[in-house]
């Protein structure tokens, strides 16, 4: 894809944040109020500007459905989303996402979701994959749809997101009353005052689901990188930029989630040096090729999918990120705190080295 | 003397002596290879006669009682912003001769310098900058081809890669040293480049003038070049260096070809580059078996061939209008590395008026053909490189930033061992024992020291890119490459920005 004209003129978001994940490796429902705890304690890591929860397997009714959340600052910005959805999928399912009412949430975007199945005769992008069929269309949304955004477009899986604090959205999207066998939650503290519901983590596309706390100052290259690939960064945050490379490593290329790491931070030369030599090769290899989606600048970073958590410092492990387990679930969090809050013993807690994935699966 | 041509009159220096401190040790005579100073034997004092002097400041350093000051003639013509003293004493200078005005060196006029318009991004609270001194800070870089994606597989000693990458180029800091040919210096400089090189990691280029027979061990480091004239190509030479240059165009004079003057092919240059003793060596201006695009892909698989695909093959062309254009074709014709050299690039000896007024600047290009290649999902295929008038590690920088891999350094390497840019290189009488193959002047470069002195500059230079990149929070090169982010533009119009990529500062 050519880049968009003026590639370089954007506006990135800045914030820190405080990030939490959990995982019941053999699928056991964890109650949302569990995330939502931990979150709490880690209350002075946001300002109020952002927070969030994603959720796996809280539709086990339209586990075969593409959920779609919406978010819609008008009404005008729902039907033309609907519309355009309604001419590539077609739709099992179509309702607001249940809400309180809160004092904390002022003003509040419609927020709807869609339970989708794609069309057997699809308007465009016949040759498509799947998967390159749903993304094509969230972009198109995201893009094209004035005062549409798409949440996110996972399988029984869905992302709860807005301006507040995490414990507020918690409240407003009502979450307490979901469960699901993985959850991450981000509390945001943005250094720009303009706060946006799209804008707030996690960030997700398909089944993946990002939350963040760090800053990505390598960016522009990544950014520009992924518009060779054909894809569109358009919510103005660097977290995005994670969420577009996932999907190229481990879908398009079809590398694992732990060389896609290896990618985000590769080892410093002087280790690939020591290496045998086969390795040497692949490092070497890996990042001349990958270089531009080397995520460079400090970050913790939680990346789920429907089977899947995955927790990764920077290279030098400029932001922390603690990993902890206890019977079938795993923990990570930016503070031990906020994991003793909801689980006091735990077989095991450690903080990962600079760099060094942690991944922790569903048995299958 | 009874006659001398006005132009001599009117000359750019004015030599002033101290004679209170001058003791007349005659070390002026000596050095000055322009006759400036001589010995009179009748007031049995050393004298000197200014209208010689071309500014190159040597009797100046050289000097052992500091009684001796270089100055730009004070003597002026009438102002007047069209007709300047430059113009006026061309003139008179063509007047004189009928002939072609030649110059040395880059081109000095007052145009925009883009990368002095630039200003670079550090950090602040939201991210840490990191410091070079206390962590790991990357300027490793490779050249060459590079593939869409690849393939691993994973075992439990850790991942293999499956497959091959084509050949690279590794470079310890994104910096070499560009094309000068032994001819246009002379040996102990190329030796020094070799030497330099290989001490820091990074590579050297031969230039047009083929490869001294004794430098063929420091291969690892040298990059070959086959220009126009295909002097002192043949397959041994192909096969000596890590990578061979096919050199199209130079940023200095681009269009035209080189002229090698006799004077300065001696012996060895001669039987380096395969010419007679004392011939002048006239590179044409275009390859005559390259007349389009196909046939430089012939020629690129030619070289890969006889090299039996195991050198990267890089094209240098000068920055020009339509070079976005022109890099494009030759990426998919099959190049590895692409250079574009700016109008600011030195030179042996180019024409002045294609000196001054052809080609662009690097800054400007090199953004638009780094885009180009992007947009036509390309740049991956080749590896981008810079030069021409790249004056310190922050223009290297900046470079990086707007899409390059690595730089050349030409003029900047040979200030560094002593060139004060005086733009005389064509006469083959350089004090400075740099641009000359005479043997009294040519041992004023010890190879040994300076080749000490380039790789000081180099590890200078790459501390100070360590600096800068930790400040930025980056701790690897390639995060910087591309990323105009990481810059923002003062005092350009927006025409200017939108080229460069970049935003105005304030935004």
């Amino acid at each position: 894809m050519k880049a968009p004209a003026r590639f370089w003129d954007f506006n990135k978001d800045i914030s820190g944040c405080g990030v939490f994940g959990v995982l019941h490796k053999k699928r056991g429902l964890i109650d949302g109020d569990m995330p939502i705890k931990a979150m709490c304690t880690m209350h002075d890591r946001g300002n109020g500007q952002g927070g969030g929860f994603a959720a796996y397997g809280i539709y086990p009714d339209f586990k075969d459905c593409y959920a779609f959340h919406l978010l819609c600052e008008t009404q005008e910005g729902l039907d033309n989303a609907e519309a355009v959805i309604k001419t590539y999928f077609d739709i099992k399912e179509s309702q607001p996402i249940p809400t309180r009412r809160t004092l904390a949430i002022k003003n509040p975007p419609i927020v709807w979701r869609f339970f989708l199945t794609p069309k057997e005769d699809r308007p465009r992008w016949k040759d498509a994959s799947e998967a390159d069929y749903i993304v094509s269309v969230v972009m198109l949304i995201n893009k094209d749809v004035k005062d549409a955004f798409v949440l996110s477009s996972g399988k029984d899986m869905g992302a709860f997101k807005g301006v507040g604090f995490p414990e507020d959205i918690a409240d407003f999207f009502r979450l307490d009353e979901y469960k699901g066998y993985i959850w991450t939650g981000h509390n945001r503290f943005p250094t720009n005052s303009q706060a946006w519901w799209g804008g707030a983590h996690p960030f997700t596309l398909l089944d993946w689901a990002i939350v963040h706390n760090g800053e990505i100052s390598s960016y522009g290259i990544n950014r520009r990188y992924l518009a060779q690939h054909d894809y569109l960064c358009t919510l103005h945050t660097d977290t995005e930029v994670v969420a577009y490379l996932l999907d190229m490593l481990t879908r398009k290329h079809k590398l694992s989630l732990r060389m896609a790491s290896y990618i985000f931070a590769p080892p410093f030369w002087d280790e690939i040096d020591r290496m045998p030599p086969a390795q040497q090769e692949a490092f070497r290899a890996l990042r001349m090729v990958y270089g531009p989606a080397m995520l460079n600048g400090p970050f913790a970073i939680l990346v789920t999918n429907n089977t899947t958590m995955m927790g990764l410092n920077d290279r030098v492990k400029l932001r922390p990120l603690l990993v902890a387990e206890k019977d079938d679930m795993v923990f990570m969090s930016s503070e031990e705190s906020s994991i003793r809050e909801v689980q006091r013993d735990l077989d095991r807690i450690w903080a990962p080295k600079a760099g060094e994935p942690v991944i922790a699966e569903v048995e299958a | 003397m009874l006659f001398k041509p006005i132009s001599q009159s009117f000359h750019d220096f004015l030599v002033e002596r101290d004679k209170e401190r001058c003791i007349n040790c005659e070390v002026c005579v000596r050095q000055c290879p322009y006759d400036v100073y001589y010995w009179d034997d009748a007031r049995q004092q050393v004298m000197h006669d200014s209208s010689k002097c071309i500014g190159c400041h040597r009797c100046e350093a050289l000097c052992p009682t500091a009684c001796i000051t270089v100055r730009r003639n004070p003597a002026e013509f009438r102002p007047n912003s069209l007709w300047t003293g430059t113009y006026i004493k061309n003139l008179f200078k063509q007047a004189d001769t009928g002939g072609v005005l030649l110059s040395g060196c880059g081109c000095p006029q007052d145009k925009p310098i883009y990368w002095d318009k630039l200003q670079l991004d550090a950090s602040q609270v939201t991210n840490p900058s990191i410091d070079p001194l206390r962590e790991p800070m990357e300027t490793r870089t490779f050249l060459g081809s590079k593939p869409d994606m690849l393939e691993f597989e994973e075992t439990p000693d850790g991942p293999c890669l499956k497959g091959k990458l084509s050949p690279q180029l590794t470079l310890e800091y994104p910096i070499m040293f560009g094309a000068m040919s032994f001819g246009a210096i002379n040996f102990n400089l190329h030796k020094a480049m070799a030497l330099a090189a290989t001490e820091t990691g990074i590579y050297y280029n031969t230039g047009e003038g083929g490869l001294h027979q004794t430098l063929y061990k420091y291969g690892k480091n040298t990059i070959v070049q086959v220009a126009s004239g295909r002097f002192g190509v043949h397959r041994d030479y192909l096969n000596a260096g890590a990578a061979i240059e096919i050199k199209v165009g130079q940023g200095a004079k681009p269009g035209i070809g080189g002229h090698l003057p006799g004077e300065k092919i001696d012996e060895e240059v001669s039987k380096t580059r395969m010419v007679p003793l004392g011939s002048d060596a006239i590179s044409p201006a275009p390859h005559h078996d390259i007349y389009s695009i196909e046939d430089l892909l012939q020629l690129i698989y030619a070289l890969k061939e006889a090299t039996e695909y195991t050198k990267p093959v890089s094209v240098k062309i000068a920055a020009v209008h339509n070079a976005a254009a022109i890099a494009s074709g030759i990426v998919r014709a099959g190049a590895d590395i692409v250079v574009i050299d700016g109008f600011r690039g030195g030179t042996g000896a180019a024409p002045t008026m294609i000196r001054d007024n052809v080609g662009l600047p690097i800054e400007l290009c090199l953004a638009a053909v780094d885009r180009r290649l992007r947009d036509d999902g390309i740049r991956n295929q080749a590896s981008l490189v810079a030069s021409g008038g790249i004056r310190c590690s922050a223009d290297v920088v900046k470079a990086i930033a707007l899409g390059a891999d690595a730089v050349y350094i030409g003029s900047a390497a040979l200030i560094a061992v002593g060139c004060t840019m005086c733009g005389r290189c064509y006469t083959g009488k350089c004090p400075w024992g740099i641009a000359t193959n005479e043997a009294r002047l040519k041992k004023r470069q010890n190879p040994d020291v300076a080749a000490k002195r380039l790789a000081n500059l180099v590890k200078a230079w790459g501390h100070e890119i360590q600096e800068m990149l930790g400040g930025m929070g980056l701790n690897s090169i390639e995060s910087l490459r591309g990323n105009t982010d990481k810059l923002r533009g003062i005092g350009l119009n927006q025409i200017e920005l939108d080229t460069l990529g970049v935003k105005a500062a304030g935004q």
